[in-house]
């Protein structure tokens, strides 16, 4: 086994709600390889975005670690640590400054970050916005007037613009229809190959999951209750949640030849 | 550009709104070429000619001392403009920033901030302000730090409330995760989603301002004799009345043409700016 660039180790998060404290994540030890992409799936309120907030540093965990590289990552993330990992977000709606143009919301990372010379920066915006096949001229546009998903491919470029390893993905197709979808999760997956990107990918789609995840975690309130490789967990489920969880789902939805269909079908571009 | 001359021309209230606020700002501009009578913006006095009703002489009348109101009218709306301008020079500023940096940072920097805008905002307007020029001398600088202290507040309160709804946006997220600093999040991405609102609030306050302005000279608080001031031009007239009506009517007339036309021409901006 390689060493796992992200580990997740004994981590537990408590949050208190008056007087009430509500155990979010609750000791939980995972690890993530380097070039994989780890989905986490659950129904909501089992503390997938919790866990995803603290690795991204938004929320130190009540006890316990994330590592980075074996390194342990503090609760005050530095430059450095922020550089390493970047979240795509759910609503791509709301994910772009509607007041900055495209280009100053890519250049931001950049500028940031100190990657590339300033003189350079406009070039690198360009080369971002057709690397995640969108037409460079767009960069002096304003968001408005873009689709759901040429605004998720923006903000998949500014997480790129950042030059992270491990990006985190909050159900980055939930809000798009199923042939958006498919171009985005090839995407995604062209994107993975191209820039050696390890993905962890929260959702609760599983017709999603099978299609682009090498493993899966599930989480059911607070605890990892099950993690395998994802044709081993579909194929013989070792926890009787996750049986519910796919059986939940008809055993091919029509969504899911939809989605199977869509991306056997398009072009990433 | 085309949806906002779109907006202006399909309501006549807006035309009506900007001819106003034009015919102030040329009043304020060019006192010198229109005033019949500018040196009579000054002491000057002429008894001869005092308490003259309006006449072709005098358009709209004289005053006690026999100057031309027209004339000093028209003074008038330089003092006010300057008043108003000053005051949005420094009120907005100094209220956005505030208003920013508690509805941002939030916790203990929200709370103090904000109790003391509520402070402010709990005083009635003209009465802070009334105490302000009680302790100072009343000239027309200090109208202006006492109209600017009573002012600020609102924009903080505005401003406070945007910055608590867009904090939660994902774009503000997004430059978090980035690692980009508190001060570039709050004055660079989260600002900007401001500026229609404060922008069409500065318009509706400019002749908010002129209105207090007059009110505190009414008192004899404000702008001192013989600076030309539509506050005190009323105030003065209000012992002549109801026989020398022209001296109270027409400054009053002239308060509420500046009022009036900034509100319409603020209710125009909103439309433009916040397209909802």
């Amino acid at each position: 086994m390689p060493d796992p660039i992200l580990s997740i180790r004994a981590v537990s998060k408590e949050f208190h709600v008056g007087k009430s404290r509500v155990q979010a994540i609750d000791d939980v030890s995972l690890d993530v390889f380097e070039g994989e992409c780890l989905a986490i799936v659950g129904e909501s309120g089992s503390g997938k975005s919790t866990l995803a907030n603290m690795i991204l540093g938004l929320g130190a965990p009540t006890s316990g670690a994330i590592r980075f590289k074996n390194v342990e990552l503090p609760a005050k993330r530095s430059k450095l640590h922020r550089r390493q990992i970047q979240l795509v977000q759910q609503n791509p709606l709301s994910a772009l400054n509607p007041r900055r143009s495209i280009g100053a919301s890519l250049r931001l990372a950049l500028d940031v970050h100190g990657h590339g010379q300033r003189a350079d920066r406009p070039d690198m915006v360009a080369a971002l916005l057709k690397e995640v096949g969108l037409d460079p001229d767009m960069a002096t546009r304003s968001p408005s007037g873009l689709s759901g998903g040429q605004r998720q491919r923006i903000a998949i470029a500014r997480a790129l613009a950042c030059q992270s390893q491990v990006v985190v993905l909050d159900e980055p197709t939930s809000a798009l229809d199923v042939l958006v979808q498919a171009r985005v999760l090839r995407l995604l997956n062209a994107l993975r190959a191209s820039r050696k990107l390890t993905y962890i990918f929260i959702t609760h789609d599983l017709s999603v999951v099978r299609n682009i995840a090498d493993r899966v975690a599930v989480f059911q309130k607070g605890k990892l209750v099950e993690i395998a490789q994802t044709e081993t967990l579909f194929a013989n489920p070792t926890c009787d949640y996750t049986s519910t969880l796919i059986s939940a789902v008809p055993v091919v939805s029509p969504e899911e030849v939809a989605l199977r269909d869509a991306l056997a079908n398009v072009r990433v571009f | 550009m085309k949806r906002a001359i779109y907006i202006l021309l399909s309501n006549p209230l807006s035309i009506l709104g900007l001819v106003l606020v034009g015919l102030v700002f040329f009043c304020a501009a060019f006192a010198d070429f229109i005033a019949p009578y500018p040196e009579h913006a000054g002491a000057v006095i002429n008894f001869a000619f005092a308490n003259k009703p309006p006449s072709a002489e005098y358009l709209l009348g004289t005053d006690v001392v026999g100057r031309d109101l027209l004339s000093r009218i028209i003074y008038a709306y330089q003092v006010a403009l300057g008043m108003g301008l000053v005051v949005l020079l420094i009120a907005p500023p100094i209220g956005v920033a505030l208003g920013l940096i508690a509805g941002y940072i939030g916790g203990w920097t929200d709370f103090v901030l904000m109790r003391i805008t509520d402070i402010f905002l709990s005083i009635p307007p003209l009465v802070l302000a009334l105490a302000i020029m009680g302790v100072m001398e009343p000239t027309l600088i200090n109208a202006m730090l006492a109209v600017t202290a009573m002012w600020w507040p609102w924009y903080a309160r505005l401003v406070y409330n945007i910055t608590r709804g867009e904090k939660v946006e994902g774009y503000v997220l997004a430059a978090e995760v980035i690692g980009a600093s508190k001060a570039h999040i709050m004055f660079r991405e989260i600002l900007p989603n401001c500026f229609p609102a404060i922008v069409t609030k500065m318009t509706l306050d400019f002749g908010y301002v002129i209105l207090i302005a007059s009110s505190l000279s009414f008192l004899g608080l404000g702008v001192q004799a013989p600076t030309p001031d539509l506050g005190s031009m009323v105030s003065e007239g209000t012992r002549y009345l109801p026989d020398s009506w022209w001296m109270t009517v027409f400054p009053g007339l002239a308060i509420m043409i500046a009022v009036f036309g900034f509100n319409l021409v603020g209710d125009v901006l909103r439309d433009v700016l916040e397209p909802d």
